[in-house]
């Protein structure tokens, strides 16, 4: 099969790669139709997840057709169109029995405190992802999901992780009426997070960026003010005084390790990999929200330490609530949403890319150049 | 003000957001929120209590040693091998993840796995290639002053080449040195 590999930091190529085969009675072999870029297969792009092998296929975003399944898969036949959530999850261990899909005991050898996630280094398991022709699902009687007739591909796409992740990290917002919300980050799943925080109650949402087609994106898809950080000497006090001096009742992460930061923390993150990338959209949060309030990360942070301002988060008595989004948790309230036209997550895409052309996708997505937001890829088959 | 006891800028009512946002509000309460409470069981359509059991390959399968066993599954999709297997398996075997040394050892295992795949590439019938595998011809359309700004590349573009350029460079020395040697034994 043709497969995206990955050959070293900013180094992906297409090659013919074995196709894979069944390895455990409950996976099935899902043909790919469509896959997505995500901002988090940047940190790979980039080298700063630890164990990420030569070789490796990234892709925890895709769409498809069963090809295969194991002796023990029940409930899916081969021809069946599904969805596939990022997170592998066996459905019976601690966590996955207590809801916390994203973080199952069953399926990632390699590490404990990171579940199993396709395609996201052996850090994560080990598992090849989704920008390729086929794809090894495990526990397909537990993630995967066959896409209702009615919904629309592209949609059922963006719930495998982006929506999904946005609308989760709303949640974690613990949103009431009224609150004022700030999202730093108008990525795909930032903007999502934004537009979810409506549903939620919020009375007011700010999104934070650098880019300006994303800020109007933010406008346009999120119905968010929008703040260039560029513009203001410091976008803590720009936040505070937007904020009659008090700071938002909630902020949302939705950068993670990919923020730029100043030029000591770009080094030491993003080209020594001494820390998990840079924290300064974190401490953005910590120092923009108000006391006693909220904040939420999803953004995606990897293992090694960061220097994180913990002393001003206990000062201010803050509540951080983090995880990887629980996908297939997520996804009967968010199909209903998508049902009654509240939401309409394609709307995010703005790059169909063949998968011979993916390591032009993964440079415009790392540049952040011709304005995209979120880019899907195709595979020769599709 | 924050130095009196309400909140001064009063949110726009219910009606005027409803109005303005498709389905405002309809996650209101937060048992309609997915995620609340955190924990909470659901249907999984499990049919086991302990999955069967993916056989452990030949070689054995490396593991956080923080995991009391192998898991049940696992994923195969590049084993071990060669310098940097040695270097990865060391630091499963030796440190937990609370470790620096643990992750700050696989990072090196990287390293070491993408220069000798470079290398090694140098001698297959597909060398890496510098211009396609980066994704530089995206930039065709743009200009290569102006349109600097406006991306989030820009702070690090100044390294890039050399991120590039590095291992070719290190690699062509390799390939001088080895001919020196070659040519001299003769
Ligand atoms: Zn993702
Ligand atoms: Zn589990």
């Amino acid at each position: 099969m043709r497969a995206m590999t990955y050959r070293g930091p900013y180094k992906v190529r297409v090659e013919d790669k074995a196709d894979p085969g069944i390895e455990h009675p409950n996976d099935a072999i899902v043909r790919v139709e469509r896959a997505a870029i995500c901002g988090s297969d940047l940190h790979l792009y980039h080298g700063m997840i630890p164990d990420t092998r030569i070789g490796h296929t990234f892709g925890h975003e895709f769409i498809g057709r069963i090809e295969q399944v194991g002796s023990s898969v029940q409930n899916l036949s081969v021809g069946d169109r599904v969805m596939v959530p990022f997170n592998i999850a066996c459905g019976t261990c601690f966590f996955c029995a207590r809801g916390l899909l994203s973080n199952c005991h069953n399926v990632n050898a390699n590490a404990t405190a990171v579940g199993g996630i396709y395609g996201y280094s052996h850090t994560a398991g080990g598992y090849d992802g989704g920008q390729a022709e086929l794809v090894r699902v495990p526990f397909a009687d537990v993630g995967p999901r066959v896409i209702p007739e009615w919904m629309d591909d592209e949609d059922a796409l963006l719930l495998t992780d982006a929506f999904s992740t946005g609308y989760f990290g709303a949640q974690l917002g613990d949103i009431v009426e009224g609150d004022t919300v700030v999202v730093f980050g108008a990525g795909p799943v930032g903007l999502a997070a934004a537009r979810s925080s409506w549903l939620m109650g919020a009375g007011r949402v700010i999104v934070v960026d650098q880019i300006d087609a994303r800020l109007e994106k933010a406008r346009s898809f999120a119905f968010a003010e929008t703040l260039d950080y560029r513009e203001h000497r410091d976008i803590v006090v720009e936040l505070k005084r937007q904020t009659d001096w008090l700071g938002a009742d909630v902020v949302i992460d939705a950068v993670g390790a990919e923020a730029d930061g100043h030029f000591l923390q770009h080094l030491t993150g993003a080209k020594l990999k001494l820390q998990a990338g840079s924290p300064v959209a974190l401490n953005w949060a910590i120092d923009s929200v108000r006391k006693g309030g909220t904040v939420s990360v999803m953004g995606a942070y990897g293992p090694l330490f960061s220097a994180v301002k913990f002393g001003d988060a206990m000062n201010k008595g803050l509540t951080i609530h983090t995880n990887q989004a629980p996908v297939a948790r997520q996804w009967p309230r968010l199909f209903e949403h998508i049902r009654e036209g509240r939401i309409s997550p394609r709307e995010l895409i703005t790059h169909r890319i063949p998968l011979e052309h993916i390591a032009e996708g993964y440079h415009m997505v790392s540049a952040k150049i011709d304005g995209l937001v979120k880019a899907v890829i195709l595979p020769p088959t599709a | 003000m924050a130095y009196t006891a309400d909140k001064p800028t009063p949110p726009p009512s219910a009606e005027e957001l409803r109005a303005r946002i498709p389905g405002w509000g309809a996650d209101l309460d937060p048992a309609d929120r997915p995620a609340f409470p955190k924990e909470q069981s659901l249907d999984l359509n499990a049919h086991w209590d302990f999955p069967d059991e993916q056989p452990e390959p030949p070689g054995g399968r490396e593991r956080s040693i923080e995991h009391g066993r192998l898991t049940p599954v696992f994923g195969t999709a590049q084993p071990l091998h060669g310098v940097s297997g040695a270097i990865r398996r060391y630091a499963y075997d030796r440190f937990s993840e609370a470790r620096a040394a643990h992750w700050l050892l696989l990072i090196a295992g990287d390293r070491v796995d993408a220069g000798g795949a470079h290398l090694r590439s140098l001698f297959s019938r597909h060398p890496d290639n510098p211009i396609t595998e980066t994704g530089v011809l995206a930039e065709r359309r743009w200009s290569p002053i102006g349109d600097r700004l406006g991306r989030a590349d820009v702070r690090h573009q100044w390294i890039d080449p050399f991120l590039i350029a590095g291992p070719w460079i290190l690699g062509a020395a390799g390939v001088v040195v080895v001919a020196r040697r070659l040519l001299r034994r003769r």
